[in-house]
């Protein structure tokens, strides 16, 4: 029973990075339809802003628990900043091109991110672990558990709330979901496309940031983290269904228990867990959980 | 796809004297990137039915490390029957996940190539007591037919055996693309739905080409693996995919030798690359790439074809004038 709680309480903690990563992948990919394989680099953009933010201001000596809020912000203005740059600079000349020409230019994109981020951080890695410990553990019914997991469940779970508020309840959240069902209808009726694809673009990047931000502290901040991250992202939104925000919760949850108990049970195939579901779910229904079927073109 | 007869033979004259005459970096270098150049050989293939691999790194491992194997646990060092077991390693891969990735289009078929190659990958890191880790394999210098060479002549004996291979396998695609079959396969691009009306079978063609590209990949990767003498898990990692993408890019799709092209002009601006950018090689990849993406698509066989289509009309209109 103890037990069982444990796998259940590191699934959900795991279920939440998966989360925070892959919304924003299936969000950009159902307004702009497009597979954004530098999704990572802009985590990996959000664990540098946020770990040198961090160790900025612990070197300022002030109040220990405001370093949240030095994470917070620096995956705001990363995604601010970097979101319409790309969006304005790259992306909007890619529109409705053929996929494969979208999936190469922001492989391309990709290459140009991985190298700035050494250029500015440099190869060597950063520690900004002072706010996972902060939190120290927490007891669970009786099982201590780090305190820090439990915080990422809030932001995964504030990131969805707030996600899912934004589009029911705004009029231009509205205007998101009409795109992604159908892009032709919205643009007769008069959606504003250009506006709104760089508003979910910045969106999602700033999404993408705070996965990377709230990660930083539990890792060490090292070139190479995009790769990982895009490759389980798109495994995610692939299970839950391309563009469905839904799906990626699904698909998150599903794959996070299912990691950890293999984790827990048979530790040889955790690696494989996150390529299994995605196996068995692509078998039975290859469009994804939730997907949007699309009408085939003759 | 054009190939003429003539200048096929003259092209392999050149490369025979090239590879002699030239000093034995560049040979060495030359001999990678045929190697390479069937993998993005295979790229190619699947790209003119519309597909994107970013996972061909699978097929380059499986064949490096089937020669890696070979050599250790079997004690074959035949170069040809070392060749053949890559190609077959390439090929049973495959085999196995074909049915799958045929059924897949555009972004799904890319990145699920991506996360077969990613698990190989896991698996190679893993599984150290088998694959050496992180370490790889070391692969002793392969005899031909038992006759070793002796070791001041190994490069050239190896480079003219590449050479060999690679000749073959881009006649045999020439071929494969001329034939319905290799028709299909821009059908395939140009619209599904209406192949699938004419009544062939479009994964049936696919899982075909991917068979195909499969060994193709597989022979590339213990021609590697035998020039460079090693063999570790970043062949599988996505970079090296990706390295095979942008490399089928830079040749372009335009004939079977786009992509050798492509491989020899990558290969050498590589070399340079790490010697005055080392630190950032990664990112003038990625604005090169985007240049070609935005200003050439056609890759640098556009620019063969524009200077073959000036050449030709200028005979053309002094034919004329005479």
């Amino acid at each position: 029973m103890e037990q069982l709680a444990i796998i259940l309480m590191d699934g959900l903690v795991y279920a939440s990075w998966l989360f925070l990563i892959s919304a924003g992948l299936t969000l950009i990919y159902g307004v702009l339809r497009i597979l954004n394989l530098a999704h990572g680099s802009l985590y990996a953009l959000g664990a540098y802003a946020a770990a040198s933010a961090v160790l900025f201001y612990f070197d300022r000596g002030l109040w220990p628990p405001g370093s949240y809020v030095a994470l917070l912000g620096a995956a705001l203005i990363i995604g601010i900043v970097a979101g319409p740059l790309i969006e304005r600079g790259l992306l909007r000349w890619i529109y409705g091109r053929d996929p494969v020409y979208q999936l190469l230019a922001t492989y391309a994109l990709f290459l140009i991110l991985e190298d700035g981020m050494k250029l500015v951080w440099g190869v060597n890695p950063y520690y900004a672990y002072r706010p996972y410990g902060l939190l120290g553990t927490v007891q669970l019914g009786g099982i201590p558990y780090p305190g820090y997991s439990i915080l990422l469940i809030g932001v995964a779970l504030l990131a969805g709330g707030g996600l899912s508020l934004f589009i029911r309840f705004t009029r231009i959240g509205r205007l998101v979901v009409a795109i992604i069902h159908d892009p032709e209808i919205s643009v007769a009726l008069g959606a504003n496309v250009s506006r709104l694809f760089l508003l979910t673009f910045t969106l999602g990047t700033i999404l993408a940031a705070l996965g990377g931000a709230f990660t930083a502290p539990m890792i060490s901040v090292v070139p190479g983290l995009s790769v990982e991250v895009i490759v389980l992202a798109f495994a995610v939104v692939v299970i839950g269904g391309l563009g469905s925000l839904e799906g990626s919760v699904i698909g998150a949850l599903l794959v996070g228990v299912v990691r950890s108990l293999m984790v827990h049970r048979i530790p040889e195939l955790e690696l494989f867990a996150i390529y299994l579901v995605m196996a068995l779910v692509l078998l039975f229904r290859p469009q994804g959980l939730f997907a949007i079927e699309e009408v085939r073109r003759v | 796809m054009k190939l003429h007869r003539l200048g096929g033979l003259i092209l392999i004259v050149l490369f025979v004297g090239l590879g002699l005459l030239l000093p034995g970096w560049s040979r060495f270098l030359l001999t990678l990137a045929l190697a390479r150049g069937l993998l993005v050989l295979g790229v190619v293939l699947l790209m003119q039915a519309g597909l994107v691999s970013f996972g061909h790194g699978l097929f380059f491992a499986a064949g490096a490390y089937a020669v890696g194997f070979a050599v250790r646990d079997l004690g074959v060092r035949d170069a040809f029957l070392v060749a053949i077991l890559g190609a077959g390693a390439g090929l049973g891969i495959a085999l196995c996940i074909g049915p799958l990735l045929a059924r897949y289009r555009g972004i799904f078929f890319a990145m699920l190539t991506l996360a077969f190659s990613m698990i190989l990958y896991g698996i190679l890191v893993k599984a150290y007591r088998i694959t050496g880790g992180t370490d790889g394999l070391r692969i002793a210098p392969p005899a031909f037919l038992g006759w070793s060479s002796p070791e001041e002549h190994l490069g050239s004996v190896l480079y003219l055996f590449t050479l060999a291979a690679t000749a073959g396998m881009v006649f045999l695609v020439f071929q494969y693309l001329r034939s319905p079959l290799g028709y299909t396969m821009r059908a395939i691009r140009d619209n599904e739905v209406r192949v699938e009306y004419l009544g062939l079978s479009v994964s049936r063609a696919l899982y075909l080409a991917i068979l195909l590209v499969g060994a193709m990949g597989g022979l590339g990767g213990a021609l590697n693996a035998m020039s460079v003498g090693h063999v570790d898990p970043n062949l599988v990692y996505w970079t090296t995919s990706g390295e095979f993408v942008f490399v089928a890019l830079l040749g372009g799709t335009g004939s079977v030798f786009a992509p050798l092209v492509g491989s020899i002009v990558f290969e050498f601006l590589r070399t340079y690359a790490y010697k005055y950018i080392p630190y950032t090689w990664q990112m003038g990849l990625g604005l090169i790439m985007l240049a070609i993406l935005g200003f050439a698509p056609g890759g640098l066989w556009t620019l063969y074809e524009l200077i073959a289509r000036r050449m030709s009309g200028w005979t053309w209109s002094w034919k004329r004038g005479a």
